[in-house]
């Protein structure tokens, strides 16, 4: 899995930092840092943090690649 | 439009985000024929804010930032060959190995590169980076992490502010030599440039403003420091050349596009003009390399090199090739970008650099949390909060509604008597690096006479000749 987030939408709700905290952190008062490779364990959290971002801003998917025919 | 808008062949030049989100756009709007994807780097698609965050603080390794898909783009991908040449005469892509791909319709989404340093045998001594490539940030964050005595930074705008960051982070000594007054000046204008020197100096960079890098020096090919324009000299083992970005427009030349080093101009539906201002149909353009009129700025050209335009700027395009000419979309996305530094985290909608006086809305300098408002001629175009983003959403209202500048005192945490002042912005025409948003509108880039050789009319873009 690999995620991506819009920082424009981003407000600092920081409900991701409580789903899933190996994955996302506040750097300072408001900036989210995040990995983008999520590692096999920490899927599942993620998929919570989704869920429970109230701006919607994060997107997971599949590495976009060369093979995705 | 030839064809059916659904079907015939797609070709997307450039394989970063706009190109990855306008190939999953064009299968979600129904594009059932061949779609290909051309990429000048080997990789597929990957996210470039981290780069100059978290691989140079060392949380992620540089080569885990590629994107996530929304969905099977169905491409065929021809990664590691960049584009040369396009005729669109006969609407054909030319590969730097010899391939013409044939298109019809072609997304123009080849971004930018960063500005390399301008004396290449200084350039290539070792220790001389720039930061723009999943390459770069993986070499950059290698020398961090061997702890160099000092790293020159050269050039304050968001990259080579966020790199100092991340050094002073890393307790790394960091000089920042910035030609402008202050760091972030070609963005935000000189107040709030006065604010980013501050924070700056606070987490102590040794900042050096109003000076340029007149040399950079090596010994036995490796570089040891640099030369300032006031006489001065620093000790580096490490120097990044963050003097913004070059338009990756070169390839278009004789295409008789309306392209050149401010971009590749298009109309508000993403389509190509030619150089003389006709739209084309078949030809269109996303992202950073895009120059687009937009109403909320005087319909002036503006090129954007944000990650939020490149995604909705991607989407319109994308739109606008398979659907029919009345259900076609205009890109009036309010601009916004962000960036995190020295602890704050600064977010942007509008164009500040479109503005004649800004003031302090709400917070303080002091505080460290503060919007600045930026208004034009009376009427508001921009706002910039640090460590405040909740209250964007509030001012981008005010702006695309038009709402007068200075505007209505309304937040309990605005001060008393807001004063508007200067927003002290640069003449863009001098502006050697730095902005996120070129105002492009008013500077052609080219010149040239058309020579009609009798006949009835009946020209080609090779017909043309360039005085």
């Amino acid at each position: 899995m690999q995620i991506v987030v819009d920082l424009n939408r981003c407000q600092a709700y920081a409900q991701c930092v409580f789903m899933a905290p190996e994955v996302f952190e506040l750097h300072g008062e408001e900036t989210l840092m995040y990995l983008p490779a999520v590692p096999p364990e920490q899927q599942e959290r993620v998929r919570r943090a989704v869920a429970a971002c109230p701006v919607q801003a994060i997107l997971p998917g599949e590495l976009a690649s060369a093979d995705d025919r | 439009m030839t064809g059916e808008p659904r079907g015939g062949r797609i070709v997307v030049v450039g394989a970063s985000l706009a190109g990855l989100r306008a190939a999953e756009t064009l299968r979600a709007k129904g594009f059932a024929g061949e779609l290909t994807i051309v990429g000048d780097e080997p990789r597929p698609p990957y996210d470039r804010p981290p780069l100059s965050k978290q691989v140079l603080l060392g949380r992620v390794r540089a080569q885990d930032v590629g994107l996530p898909r929304r969905r099977a783009v169905d491409a065929r991908w021809r990664l590691g060959v960049s584009a040369t040449g396009l005729d669109p005469s006969v609407k054909r892509v030319l590969l730097a190995d010899g391939d013409r791909l044939r298109y019809d319709r072609l997304l123009i989404a080849t971004g930018t590169r960063a500005r390399p340093w301008p004396h290449p045998e200084q350039a290539a001594l070792d220790g001389v980076l720039t930061l723009r490539t999943v390459d770069d940030a993986g070499r950059l964050a290698d020398r961090l992490d061997a702890g160099p005595r000092r790293v020159l930074v050269i050039g304050a705008g968001f990259t080579g502010s966020e790199i100092a960051s991340a050094c002073r982070e890393r307790g790394l000594e960091v000089t920042v030599v910035e030609r402008g007054p202050a760091p972030l000046v070609g963005a935000l204008g000189g107040r709030l440039g006065a604010l980013a020197a501050d924070a700056q100096r606070a987490h102590g960079v040794d900042l050096r403003c109003g000076v340029t890098v007149s040399e950079l020096r090596g010994t036995d090919g490796r570089l040891t420091g640099a030369e300032l324009s006031d006489g001065s000299r620093i000790d580096a083992d490490v120097a990044v050349v963050a003097l913004g970005a070059v338009r990756n427009t070169e390839w278009l030349t004789g295409s008789g596009l309306a392209a050149g080093p401010r971009g590749v101009a298009c109309d508000a539906g993403c389509r190509a003009f030619d150089m003389y201002g006709i739209v084309t149909d078949d030809i269109f353009v996303a992202g950073d390399v895009a120059r687009f009129p937009h109403p909320l700025f005087e319909y002036q050209m503006i090129s954007l090199e944000h990650w939020g335009n490149a995604v909705a700027q991607a989407e319109v395009a994308a739109h606008n090739m398979v659907s029919a000419g009345p259900d076609r979309r205009p890109h009036l996305t309010v601009p916004a970008f962000w960036s995190s530094q020295f602890g704050l985290n600064i977010k942007s909608v509008g164009v500040p650099t479109f503005s004649d006086q800004v003031m302090i809305a709400q917070g303080s300098p002091q505080e460290g949390r503060l919007v600045a408002v930026y208004g034009y001629r009376g009427r508001v175009t921009a706002a910039v909060s640090v460590n405040r983003a909740k209250w964007l959403e509030h001012y981008r209202h005010l702006i695309e509604s038009g709402a007068p500048f200075p505007p209505r005192p309304g937040a309990a945490d605005g001060p008393p008597a807001p004063v508007p002042v200067p927003s002290d912005v640069p003449d863009p025409a001098a502006l050697s690096h730095g902005p996120t948003v070129a105002l492009t509108g008013h500077l052609p880039d080219l010149r040239l006479a058309v020579v009609h050789r009798g006949g009835p009319v009946d020209q080609h873009p090779h017909d043309q000749e360039h005085p």
